[in-house]
């Protein structure tokens, strides 16, 4: 293999010593930045770990996301972990698996050919040799590079198996979160935030909490306030009365955030834009098809609010946080706090569900500021359900803009996609601090501007290319850096956007050309394991193409392939659209290449497809101009039992092809499945998100007026 | 300020101090007996994530004063089943979540587990339908509901066919 070939992980944490370690006798330590955010990914790496180390999963340890003992991975997104994180662990311990047998050959002067290992025994011609990993361990130089050229053990007991997930028995039992941890003489802190973006604190009376119970600290600094109580309730008492005595300046930003189709192309954009394959000059006959579809800003809308712990002890800072990145939360710490990165130590510990950059390391700083006012003192800051809903990073507004054209044969001949988006990626790092409480404190340290070019990091073109056969296709892609809130990573980034208006067009020029909507896609598919998704789907809901239109119950589909390089993924939705539009069926076919933890696929594409049709149906993260105005449940509404569809999903295993990530892979095609579906039962089609009862209405009243 | 209640937790007398009469039951539960399985979701009552068992019904920890629930019999999460080790048994309502890998990130499941728990030992058919009606007030936001119900409903019935007899064709 080549050195190219390596994963970056690899490529970044070159030597063996960075991911293995025999140390403590009886079990390998594995070391990844790969964390669990509720989607499986320890359960998998453990795994991978354990097949290619030949070993029981009892006696893997995983050790995920430590600054102190992890190789630096960046963050746990994109449904990477598995292609990038699992791969390179999967290469490491095949690297130490070969460095422990080929020491074990020198010690036992014996060919390497006879010696294999099991169960962390080495075996001399299949029978126990008397040595174990342990003691040969001793004897290995670790550092030593991973060179990526030793052969995978070829899977026999875990990978491709089913295994139970590792953390949620702890979970099931009432364990498991950072939220409930405990340090010797911790403090509880909260953080009174501004009443909206750009409020700026003009007075604050801080007499009244400083009499009350338990206030050990009140510290304020520009547009910061926070408290920290020696008991929890303390602070929630402490914080209303600084809320009380807070008189802020609020301004208006002067954005309407009613329309975001009328809104967002009147923005100022940085554009970019990539075109491939001739434009047929309009084809005779051609028909052309145009249609635009707008998508709104959306919460994480985690179950628990964020939480951060940090401790200060002789200058030095240790943060526990459910972060997606230690690493890069570290550095951008460093910079907000004027440390240097040797200074701070940063400890994932478990949160609940994450689904892209929510507060969490906000909640971090929150955590790191106070603890500094009060040395040698853990202080564990919780966000308020407040908190999360109007200060985590919203998923941005997009507006898609699809011109299209068919020939008289019905095939695809021309594509034009034009989206209008905000930021997908204001993660924090060491050259963007992107800190919620750094842009608080004085002096602050804003937000800095950002906008995305066309390429492998825009967010907002993410599959805004069709995985069609297309003899040609634009992208441009107007990225608006000026939006009046915090955007950025919100699962599947601008993918399921673009895969809603895609898939949704794809439906209307189907139409357009009297075609059933299944073969209209195979008849612009060549790639096999696209193909084999969609009729697998197709199969699985007994699709019917002569379906009548406009019964008020019907199907629909959605495809892609998440990033053109992940999973393939088809679903089929049945809606039946009453008061409300409601989802009560789906199917789904995936291909997910080898999968490591089939269960743990199937667990991820259903809890894929339930929050799209969530967020399809009934999420809009509210914007008045100045403040974030939905900022409980009540507000802001997810997908409940009673509309929680039954779901049967079908895995295409692959053995032989490598594993693809599905975290994000099923969301895209779950909303256009739905929105398709929604068009066929009321034979009207919705291109504006959430498809809501009060959408509905207006867009039949559109339709029947003059 | 500074009243002390006494409250029975999981079978257990304690006596606790508060600084604030309206201080909730969450907080003394998770701060100052340590019994943190009990979740805060959004303290407003609507997700459902603190839901524990108040003489037997399902309610939302993060809103009811301690002094409302002194003298009654309060359960959690840790009550149920033996505990957080891997060798202690799981309730056997825990244990068909853990059978059917009904979770995601786990956090929505106490106060899941607790309000499923209100409706089976209410000692009814098992029904889908009462599952759904029962949970509507619960949140989950992984998406995990269609296992989450079928983990219940599996429960309800083994717990069902017990009581009937245990014979099933």
């Amino acid at each position: 293999m080549t050195e190219q070939r390596l994963p970056w992980s690899i490529h970044e944490n070159p030597s063996l010593d960075q991911w293995v370690d025999f140390s403590r006798s009886g079990v390998a330590r594995v070391f990844s930045a790969k964390v669990e955010l509720g989607q499986g990914i320890v359960t998998a790496i453990a795994q991978i770990a354990a097949e290619e180390l030949r070993l029981p999963m009892s006696q893997v340890v995983l050790v995920s996301g430590d600054t102190r003992y992890c190789p630096n991975e960046s963050y746990t997104v994109g449904s990477m972990s598995i292609e990038i994180g699992g791969t390179s662990v999967r290469m490491a311990c095949a690297e130490a698996r070969h460095a422990l047998v080929e020491q074990a050959a020198r010690l036992l002067k014996a060919d390497l050919s006879r010696i294999t290992a099991e169960g962390g025994l080495i075996l001399l011609d299949g029978k126990p040799s008397g040595l174990d990993y342990w003691q040969v361990a001793a004897q290995v130089d670790w550092k030593r590079p991973v060179t990526g050229a030793i052969a995978f053990t070829p899977p026999q007991a875990l990978i491709g198996r089913s295994v139970a997930r590792l953390d949620l028995r702890s979970k099931i039992a009432g364990g498991g979160f950072i939220h409930d941890l405990e340090m010797p003489g911790m403090l509880h802190g909260r953080v009174l935030r501004p009443p909206s973006y750009g409020a700026r604190l003009q007075s604050l009376n801080r007499s009244r909490a400083e009499a009350m119970a338990g206030v050990v600290n009140i510290w304020c600094s520009g547009d910061f306030v926070g408290v920290c109580c020696e008991r929890e309730y303390q602070a929630v008492k402490a914080l209303e009365a600084l809320r009380a005595g807070a008189h802020w300046l609020e301004s208006e930003t002067g954005h309407d955030a009613r329309g975001w189709k009328e809104l967002l192309p009147s923005l100022r954009s940085i554009d970019s834009e990539a075109e491939v394959g001739a434009c047929p000059a309009s084809a005779a006959g051609a028909h052309r098809v145009s249609a635009a579809y707008s998508k709104p800003p959306l919460a994480h809308a985690s179950m628990a609010p964020s939480c951060g712990i940090a401790s200060f002890d002789d200058n030095r800072l240790t943060v526990w946080t459910h972060s997606q990145g230690v690493f890069p939360l570290r550095d951008a710490l460093a910079v907000a706090l004027g440390l240097t990165r040797e200074q701070i130590a940063v400890i994932h510990v478990q949160g609940a569900g994450v689904y892209g950059h929510n507060g969490a390391d906000d909640a971090a700083l929150d955590a790191a500021l106070l603890a500094r006012q009060v040395p040698g003192r853990a202080v564990r800051v919780q966000w308020s359900r407040d908190d999360e809903l109007a200060w985590s990073p919203l998923g941005s507004p997009m507006v898609v803009k699809i011109d299209g054209a068919i020939t008289p044969a019905g095939k695809i001949a021309e594509w034009t996609a034009e989206i209008w988006s905000g930021p997908h990626g204001r993660r924090p790092s060491r050259g963007a601090v992107n800190l919620l409480g750094a842009s608080h404190v004085d002096p602050p340290i804003p937000f800095p501007e950002s906008y995305e070019m066309l390429g492998a990091f825009a967010g907002g073109a993410r599959n805004s290319e069709p995985a069609y056969d297309l003899p040609h296709r634009r992208i441009v892609l107007h990225s608006l850096p000026g939006l009046p809130f915090r955007t950025s990573s919100l699962r599947t980034l601008g993918g399921y956007a673009n895969v809603f208006a895609t898939e949704s067009f794809i439906d209307e020029l189907a139409l357009a050309a009297g075609a059933d909507p299944v073969e209209f896609r195979l008849r612009h598919l060549t790639d096999p394991r696209a193909r084999q998704v969609i009729e697998t789907a197709a199969r699985l809901s007994q699709w019917r193409p002569d379906a009548e239109r406009g019964t008020g119950r019907a199907r629909g589909i959605g495809f892609c392939r998440y990033k053109n390089t992940a999973a393939y993924v088809a679903v089929v939705a049945e809606v039946k659209v009453q008061m409300e539009p409601r989802v009560t069926r789906a199917w789904c076919a995936v291909d997910a290449g080898l999968a490591i933890n089939p269960d743990g696929v199937v667990n991820q594409i259903e809890g894929g497809i339930v929050q799209s049709i969530s967020w399809t149906l009934k999420e809009e993260a509210g914007f008045d101009g100045c403040r974030v105005t939905t900022r409980n449940w009540d507000e802001y509404r997810i997908l409940r039992f009673s509309e929680a569809p039954e779901l049967k999903v079908e895995l295409i295993q692959r053995p032989d092809c490598p594993p693809l990530g599905v975290g994000e892979a099923a969301q895209g095609p779950a909303a256009a499945a739905v929105a398709n579906a929604v068009a066929r039962a009321l034979d009207l089609r919705i291109r504006d998100l959430p498809i809501t009862r009060a959408r509905i209405i207006a867009a039949t009243a559109g339709e029947t007026s003059p | 300020m500074g009243t002390t209640h006494t409250l029975r937790v999981n079978g257990k007398r304690h006596e606790l101090a508060v600084d604030y009469d309206d201080t909730p039951l969450l907080y003394m539960l998770r701060n100052d007996l340590g019994l943190k399985g009990t979740r805060f979701g959004c303290g407003e009552g609507n997700c459902g994530a603190c839901a524990v068992l108040i003489d037997g019904r399902a309610q939302r920890s993060c809103e009811l004063p301690v002094w409302s629930v002194e003298g009654k019999s309060i359960t959690t999460i840790e009550g149920i089943g033996e505990g957080l080790g891997a060798s202690g048994r799981l309730h056997p309502l825990q244990q068909a979540f853990l059978d059917f890998q009904a979770g995601q990130c786990g956090y929505c499941l106490s106060g899941i587990i607790m309000t499923a728990l209100e409706l089976i030992e209410l000692g009814g058919e098992p029904s889908r339908q009462k599952i759904v009606e029962a949970l509507d007030r619960n949140l989950c936001r992984c998406g995990a509901h269609a296992r989450i119900i079928a983990a219940i409903e599996a429960a309800w019935k083994k717990s069902w066919d017990e009581v009937m007899g245990g014979s099933t064709p």
